[in-house]
């Protein structure tokens, strides 16, 4: 598998580290001041994953290149990936 | 079905034009059944031959959607063993050996179980430390285990590096002797005729593609071969869990990944054992064929395609090397991928859902094949009383969010984010 770096160009993927799923949102700490928010849905966003078949919105990192950080979109039936961001 | 004995063979050897029969049926689905299983690997088959031997439940049905034995059961690297040191982990495992050590009169099938022994080298004073505790617990609870010192593993694995300069000295190792390794084919087999005999109805090219949920509860499958009612509804899909539970409106603390696995070309007897390494995950055992079979770690990003990427080929044969010179000038023969459940703390789900009578057996991460007979018994045992046997029970969805995390080696699919 080749991945695009936005800055280096097309690289092969032993080149980078994996980020996981983009498409996730980091919830909000609470209000309290302790501040971990609703457990629930710490729950949810820290172990819970959609894993679909198809496409995949996932970091990945440049790490043995310019160690830049950007999000593709790559189909796990087929690794086949999309243009990076 | 005729039971497979010495006289059997004798009989079909003495007569070339009897053949010998199926050794399982390939009936048309039935409109339904008392438990339909999803998936029809080794943990499905197994569940459905305990359901019938150890609860009476026989009006089962399979759905396999390609042919027994075209996924994980055979694609692993056949290794079986019981050396866990944490809490459900430890019983159950060692549970499963000794299911193994009696499986193949069991099913009256040769499974082909060599207990051949397991030696994990260590590679640091350090290392010794962590493997005498892990081998004290293991002995506390009646598993074999012994501490080898330097001097002995020589003995025992006389090809591994011993050079002044070797990256990774041998300091010792730890040995468990019923550990080995059992063929994973006949394993498939062997369950899959064995629940036939019962008269299980496995069912192939049959692909589930949805749940009839009726007021939260479950009372079919909907199927490439048209719907099934079921009483009990239990998933086995190990690799594609998520994929399937959603279907169901689940989701889980489960991601695919891909781990591959390696044979060379067959050499002469010279690893008399399963040897595996402290310095990385990586696990090496001779078949009888004479090819070495090895593994290592998962690739590392989650994926659903079946072929591996060259740059872990290229680390597992370095290990290899490392740990065994003699490696080096051995041609790699083929090398396979296979799809796992990885979870957040490398442990499995063998356990009921929010869905009332919908029951879920995955996540193995890289423990699926060794774990295959005692998943079928804890599994049937859940099925059957609807409610989780004590071997099973800390294998629960909700172990997350309770802080019960059973993270024995902390490589569930976090790989990637250390």
């Amino acid at each position: 598998m080749r991945l695009a770096c936005p800055h280096c160009g097309p690289r092969d993927y032993s080149e980078f580290r994996y980020g996981g799923d983009a498409s996730k949102q980091r919830p909000p700490h609470g209000t309290t001041g302790h501040g971990t928010g609703d457990l629930q849905t710490w729950h949810d966003f820290v172990f819970l994953f959609d894993n679909p078949k198809g496409p995949h919105l996932e970091y990945w990192q440049h790490v043995l290149g310019c160690r830049r950080w950007f999000t593709l979109t790559r189909n796990t039936a087929t690794n086949e990936v999309g243009e990076p961001k | 079905m005729s039971k497979y004995s010495a006289f059997s063979l004798a009989r079909h050897a003495l007569d070339p034009d009897l053949p010998w029969p199926r050794a399982w049926r390939s009936p048309e689905p039935k409109a339904s059944y008392d438990v339909v299983i999803v998936g029809g690997g080794g943990h499905g088959l197994a569940t459905a031959h305990y359901l019938a031997k150890n609860h009476g439940i026989t009006n089962v049905a399979i759905l396999e959607r390609s042919y027994i034995g075209s996924g994980n059961v055979g694609r692993n690297t056949t290794i079986i063993r019981s050396n866990y040191q944490m809490g459900a982990n430890t019983g159950f495992f060692e549970h499963s050996l000794k299911l193994w050590e009696g499986l193949s009169h069991d099913l009256n099938f040769n499974c082909m179980v060599s207990q051949r022994g397991q030696v994990v080298v260590a590679v640091s004073p350090v290392q010794m430390d962590v493997f005498a505790r892990r081998g004290n617990i293991m002995r506390l609870n009646g598993i074999d285990a012994e501490l080898l010192d330097r001097g002995e593993v020589m003995k025992l694995l006389p090809y591994l590096d011993y050079s002044k300069d070797a990256r990774w000295p041998v300091c010792g190792a730890i040995h468990q002797p019923r550990a080995g390794t059992a063929r994973h084919d006949a394993v498939a087999w062997g369950y899959a005729r064995s629940a036939d005999m019962a008269g299980v109805d496995i069912i192939e090219n049959c692909e589930v593609t949805g749940f009839a949920i009726e007021n939260g509860k479950v009372t079919g499958v909907e199927t490439s071969r048209g719907r099934i009612n079921a009483g009990k509804v239990a998933i086995a899909v190990a690799g594609h869990t998520s994929h399937v539970a959603k279907m169901a409106g689940l989701r889980l603390p489960v991601e695919s990944h891909i781990l591959q696995a390696f044979v060379t070309e067959p050499l002469k007897p010279i690893v008399h054992h399963v040897v595996s390494w402290g310095a990385e995950l990586f696990y090496l055992s001779q078949s009888d064929k004479g090819g070495l079979v090895f593994g290592g770690h998962i690739d590392g990003f989650n994926t659903y395609t079946q072929r591996g990427q060259f740059a872990k080929i290229r680390d597992v044969a370095e290990c290899a090397v490392s740990l065994m010179p003699f490696t080096s000038r051995v041609r790699l023969l083929r090398h396979w991928g296979g799809i796992q459940d990885m979870t957040p703390d490398g442990s499995p789900f063998i356990c009921k859902t929010p869905v009332k009578n919908l029951y879920l057996n995955g996540g193995w991460c890289y423990q699926g094949f060794k774990a295959t007979p005692a998943s079928g018994w804890t599994y049937a045992h859940t099925i059957a009383n609807d409610e989780p046997h004590a071997l099973n029970r800390d294998f629960s969805l909700d172990r997350f969010e309770k802080g019960n995390e059973l993270d024995e080696f902390g490589i569930g699919n976090w790989t990637y984010k250390q």
